[in-house]
């Protein structure tokens, strides 16, 4: 079987995005997730399995089952764009990891076509998985939300002890690699806890930035519309006054950082 | 930090330029329409050309000039700012008619003193049967008059009414060789001839009557002159007096001798502009390559450190000022279609010159800046964009963009250099082209376009092939066949376009109607002597003077046309899930859906009429019945109007929709306009050119779709019709590069009068150097693939609250939300409240 006929199961193709890597982007979403991260804002993402979420009233249903052949048209569509403002393609998710063999053919498959390659991932996997996609990727980046594993596991179900490890083997390839924090009030909002991220961030190899993701509520309402329960009720974005402060803490690591992708 | 080139403090002048302008609501005064009725009485043994020429020098000898506070480029064409004069030669009964309401109505309204009334209608027996507009209905056929008069099949009535304008004259001319200059190449034409030439009186009278309005214009600005060298010596202010005295010297130098420096092109330019408009009433009178004629005076004056970057600013805003100061009044109809006092004096920046290199110069960029120092709807500032533009100069248009006045439009060369070439244009004539008026590409200098010469509306000749040609009870189209008995969905496309054939038939009667009556009763000598070749070919533009000469009448209406095709073939040929006797049932049927506001009010209002006129009485009573049937569609049986409704679901749900990016659907919207396109250039106007197709409708998709019933497509009668060639509204639905995509199917390069594409971005699209960069790359991607036209509206918090009342309209407007991007309308409520209130911090 070649990789076109490859299957997988994702929700959403997302184009024209322009605020996830550089350029105009397509943006792939996979279906399934590893953790079950508090914050997250496609909860629909989560479950492997296909879904109905109720928005707006109306029932809708999430995940469909495709091959790299069937999506290569629609993410090929948007070529002109993509080289006219130095963009490509991005698979998010979901986790990407999480259905290792797609995510390899289907970044395969848009290399060949001469795409620029992302996936945002929080490679918490298996590293035989990754080393599989690297070979057809240009720019990963990577969501770092925690040094103390124990605290971590609380808020996303998993310790970070993998992710750590695996962000130095990626480090140590060719591909170059963003480190991302969603920055998250009552989990990781302190200076301390922002510093020492950063601080890690900057011994990997080549890594040269740091992205200050500010937490927002904007997936509260599919927890509603998916039957379940947002943990985090009540909790205000950061502003931005912490956001800045907190991105002066992050830049004594010496990375360039930045609020926002 | 963002790097924008040319950003320059805005003199204090500026705003108090603007403030003024915008005090009072704007007037019609009653001095051009008494003085040109004085002049044609006196005149009525000349031959026409003589006359206008005569009429043009009492005008300018007479007209009350002013020097508004503050002004450094002067001349207006009323003392009260934002006036209009009148032009009864073309047309006068609509304005007395309104004389009551104009300064009342919703659309354009204007003040109009009890003096100036007595003093038109004191003037308006004597044009009684001699207008142009009286001309051309005599001149057009009884079928193509009622086409548009009676059953809207078409709108011909900008230049039935009024001048035509739409035209780029030579402002490089009068700026190099001044009036005088041109005076002498009148005189040196007329030199040549023999009196014993068979075309000797044609041409003599022509030159004649150029040398004529020349020598008006010298005096007018000599007026000018005087009134500043006045006005200077009782200043007591010593800057403002030094000012004056500027304008007096610049005045009595310009526009009849060449420019010496940038305020006296800028002033000369000024006179050209503001006299084309005192001459005839025609919009679109479009300054074209600012940019390319203006710039040796600029670079010159700084070269030799005469002149500061702020200084020549400041002047070029104030020339933005001075465009907003011309108006005109137009009858209420029109004024709906063209809300908003637009004068469409299109000004255009960057591209290629002649030689194909990039033009691309500092005034390029000081015109961009220009428009963000006056925010104001003149003139409409368009850009040009080639594979060899520089990115800074894009940036700086995408941050004018980003302000949300919805300029500039960016125009592709790529396309429109071999469009207008297939036309017959050289090379280096179509390197040089400018736009007029909204979107219609020209050679300035040499051209009588005809641009906007009518709207057609695509969508009426598909409701005469469901109707077999009748409307209103009267058989006014060709016979097609029983729609019901229609066997292949071929049959039915071939009837589509054998109505359409036939209603462009009767366009291109009318249109030609209006163009001869034109010639011969307002040929405009002042104007034909800025154009090529009509001192040549000692005749006026209006006559065939130009070297290019086309008529383009504008279509639209694609997207519903595609839409519903494509539904019809579906539903009743393939799937045959509906008949087509109960397609056409549900169309009469508006889907069985009621009708809302005004069309109810007018439908309401049909019905009471016909009522009475069967003896019955009205009472209160009755109309609130007819009302409230009229509204819920209740003299439709339930049962069918159940069907109706599943037959919209059926077209809305089922079918594929133009926009989206899918080859099938876009490859058939491309045939649906070249069944307009293909059709126009085998018919010639009266100027020796030939018909020319345009794809826009300016803003009558509204006013025409509210004189059309249901459609095809699912769209609901008397609603708009789509927008330009984009898709219908709302039916779109994967983002701006898909629809991009689907409009860049359809050949553009056959429309070679013009093409129009909107599309609707929130401002933080734009954000940052790098929105703006990515902003620029989604242009030259859409120019990429051969699209000629792309304007923007950049969206605010109003319209994102609107689009929370009327998601269906806004379907396609881009938000950024937290990391990414998104549809606006596929967010969650309080999503979408979440970011309108940033919004209101953020920007």
């Amino acid at each position: 079987m070649g990789i076109y006929e490859t299957k997988g199961r994702i929700f959403n193709i997302q184009r024209f995005s322009i605020h996830d890597g550089p350029g105009i982007r397509t943006i792939v979403f996979f279906k399934g997730c590893y953790m079950r991260c508090a914050w997250c804002c496609n909860p629909e993402s989560q479950e492997y399995k296909i879904q109905t979420l109720v928005e707006n009233g109306k029932e809708k249903i999430v995940g469909k089952d495709v091959t790299v052949a069937e999506i290569l048209p629609e993410i090929l569509a948007d070529v002109n764009y993509y080289r006219r403002s130095g963009g490509g393609v991005t698979l998010s998710g979901g986790e990407i990891l999480a259905q290792p063999e797609f995510a390899r053919d289907l970044l395969h498959a848009c290399k060949d076509a001469g795409l620029h390659t992302a996936v945002e991932s929080t490679a918490n996997a298996d590293f035989e998985s990754i080393r599989q996609i690297l070979p057809y990727l240009d720019l990963y980046l990577m969501d770092i939300k925690h040094m103390d594993s124990a605290k971590h596991r609380e808020y996303t179900r998993a310790g970070n002890e993998l992710i750590l490890e695996n962000a130095k083997k990626i480090a140590e390839s060719d591909v170059e690699l963003i480190v991302r924090t969603p920055v998250v009030p009552t989990f990781n909002d302190t200076a301390e806890e922002i510093r020492a991220i950063s601080r890690f961030a900057a011994t990997l190899k080549g890594v040269k930035e740091h992205h200050l993701l500010p937490y927002h509520r904007l997936g509260q309402d599919k927890y509603a519309g998916l039957d379940r329960n947002y943990s985090l009720k009540g909790i205000e974005p950061p502003t931005q006054e912490r956001m800045e402060y907190l991105l002066s803490v992050a830049e004594e690591s010496g990375l360039k950082c930045q609020i926002g992708g | 930090m963002e790097n924008i080139k040319f950003v320059i403090e805005k003199s204090a002048r500026i705003d108090k330029l603007v403030n003024d302008l915008y005090e009072k609501m704007p007037e019609i005064e009653s001095a051009r329409g008494v003085l040109v009725t004085e002049s044609y009485k006196a005149t009525e043994s000349l031959p026409i050309v003589r006359r206008r020429s005569a009429a043009f020098a009492h005008i300018l000898e007479n007209l009350p000039i002013v020097i508004r506070d503050g002004e450094l480029i002067v001349g207006s064409a009323t003392i009260a700012p934002r006036g209009c004069q009148v032009f009864p030669e073309y047309s006068y009964e609509w304005l007395e008619a309104e004389f009551e309401t104009v300064a009342t109505r919703a659309a354009d309204p204007f003040y109009i003193s009890e003096k100036t009334k007595a003093e038109l209608r004191a003037a308006y027996p004597y044009w009684k049967g001699k207008t142009c507009s009286d001309l051309a209905k005599a001149n057009m056929s009884t079928e193509a008059y009622e086409a548009f008069t009676v059953h809207g099949m078409f709108t011909p009535g900008n230049y039935f009414y009024n001048g035509i304008g739409h035209v780029n004259v030579n402002y490089k001319k009068v700026l190099e060789k001044g009036y005088r200059g041109i005076i002498a190449e009148a005189q040196t034409a007329l030199d040549k001839l023999e009196i014993s030439d068979g075309d000797y009186v044609q041409r003599s009278n022509f030159l004649n009557a150029v040398i004529e309005s020349c020598e008006a214009v010298i005096l007018y600005a000599r007026r000018y002159a005087a009134l500043a060298k006045d006005m200077a010596k009782k200043e007591k202010c010593p800057v403002r007096k030094a000012e004056l005295e500027k304008i007096a010297t610049t005045c009595a130098r310009v526009p009849e001798f060449p420019a010496t420096d940038f305020q006296e092109a800028c002033q000369s330019f000024w006179f050209v502009q503001l006299l084309l408009q005192i001459e005839s009433s025609g919009h679109s009178i479009s300054p074209g390559r600012f940019d390319q004629y203006m710039y040796p005076y600029y670079k010159k004056d700084i070269d030799a450190g005469k002149l500061t970057l702020e200084q020549a600013q400041e002047l070029i805003d104030c020339i933005w000022v001075k465009l907003n100061d011309i108006n005109k009044v137009r009858d209420a109809g029109s004024a709906d279609g063209f809300a908003g006092y637009g004068m469409f004096q299109n000004l255009i920046v960057g591209g290629q010159n002649e030689h194909g290199m990039d033009a691309t110069n500092d005034l390029s960029y000081m015109c961009l800046e220009a428009a963000m120092h006056v925010p104001l709807p003149q003139p409409s500032i368009s850009v040009r964009v080639w594979n060899g533009s520089p990115e800074s100069f894009l940036l700086k248009a995408a941050a004018l963009t980003r302000l949300g006045t919805g300029l500039p439009a960016y125009y592709n060369d790529e396309i429109i250099i071999p469009s207008i070439m297939a036309r017959g244009l050289t090379l280096e004539d179509a390197r040089d082209y400018c736009i007029i008026g909204c979107v219609e590409p020209q050679k300035g200098a040499k051209t009588d376009g005809w641009h906007d010469a009518a709207f057609f509306n695509m969508c009426r000749p598909m409701e005469m092939v469901f109707s077999n040609g009748y409307d209103k009870g009267v058989k006014i189209g060709p016979d097609t066949g029983d729609v019901t008995k229609m066997t292949t969905f071929e049959e039915f496309y071939n009837a589509y376009k054998t109505q359409q054939s036939y209603f462009i038939k009767l366009l291109v009667n009318a249109n030609n109607a209006i163009d001869a009556a034109h010639a011969t009763r307002c040929p405009l000598p002042f104007q034909s002597c800025m154009v090529d070749d009509c001192i040549g070919r000692g005749k006026s533009l209006q006559e065939g003077g130009a070297i290019y000469n086309f008529t383009g009448p504008q279509g639209f209406g694609i997207a519903n046309n595609t839409d519903g095709l494509i539904a019809i073939k579906q539903l009743v040929f393939e799937e045959k899930k509906v008949t087509m006797a109960e397609y056409r049932d549900a169309l009469n049927a508006n889907f069985g859906y009621g009708l809302q506001g005004a069309a109810a009010e007018r439908v309401t209002n049909d019905i009471a009429c016909q009522l009475a006129k069967q003896g019955i009485e009205i009472t209160a009573d009755v109309v609130r019945t007819i009302y409230d049937e009229v509204t819920t569609a209740g003299s439709v049986d339930p049962a069918l109007k159940k069907r109706y409704r599943e037959i919209k679901k059926l077209i809305d749900e089922t079918c594929p929709k133009y926009g989206n990016d899918i080859y099938e659907v876009d490859m058939f919207a491309r045939d649906v306009a070249n069944s307009y396109t293909k059709e126009l250039p085998q018919y010639k106007n009266p100027r020796g050119g030939i018909f020319q197709a345009g794809l826009y409708p300016v803003s009558a998709n509204v006013p025409l779709g509210a004189q059309t019933g249901a459609t095809p497509d699912g769209r609901l009668a008397f609603t708009p019709i789509a927008d330009g060639i984009g898709p219908a509204s709302g039916r779109d639905v994967k983002g701006p590069t898909a629809t991009a995509n689907s409009v860049a199917k359809l050949e553009q390069g056959i429309a070679s009068n013009g093409t129009l594409l909107n599309q609707k971005f929130h401002p933080s699209a734009l954000a940052g150097m790098a929105g703006l960069s990515k902003f620029v790359a989604l242009i030259r991607s859409y120019f990429d693939q051969k699209g000629m036209h792309m304007q923007f509206n950049v969206v605010t918090r109003e319209t994102l609250l609107d689009a929370q009342k009327n998601p269906e309209k806004y379907k396609t407007l881009v938000v950024r939300v937290a990391g990414y991007s998104a549809l606006f309308t596929t967010l969650s409520r309080s999503l979408q409240d979440d970011i309108i209130n940033r919004t209101e911090q953020g920007f």
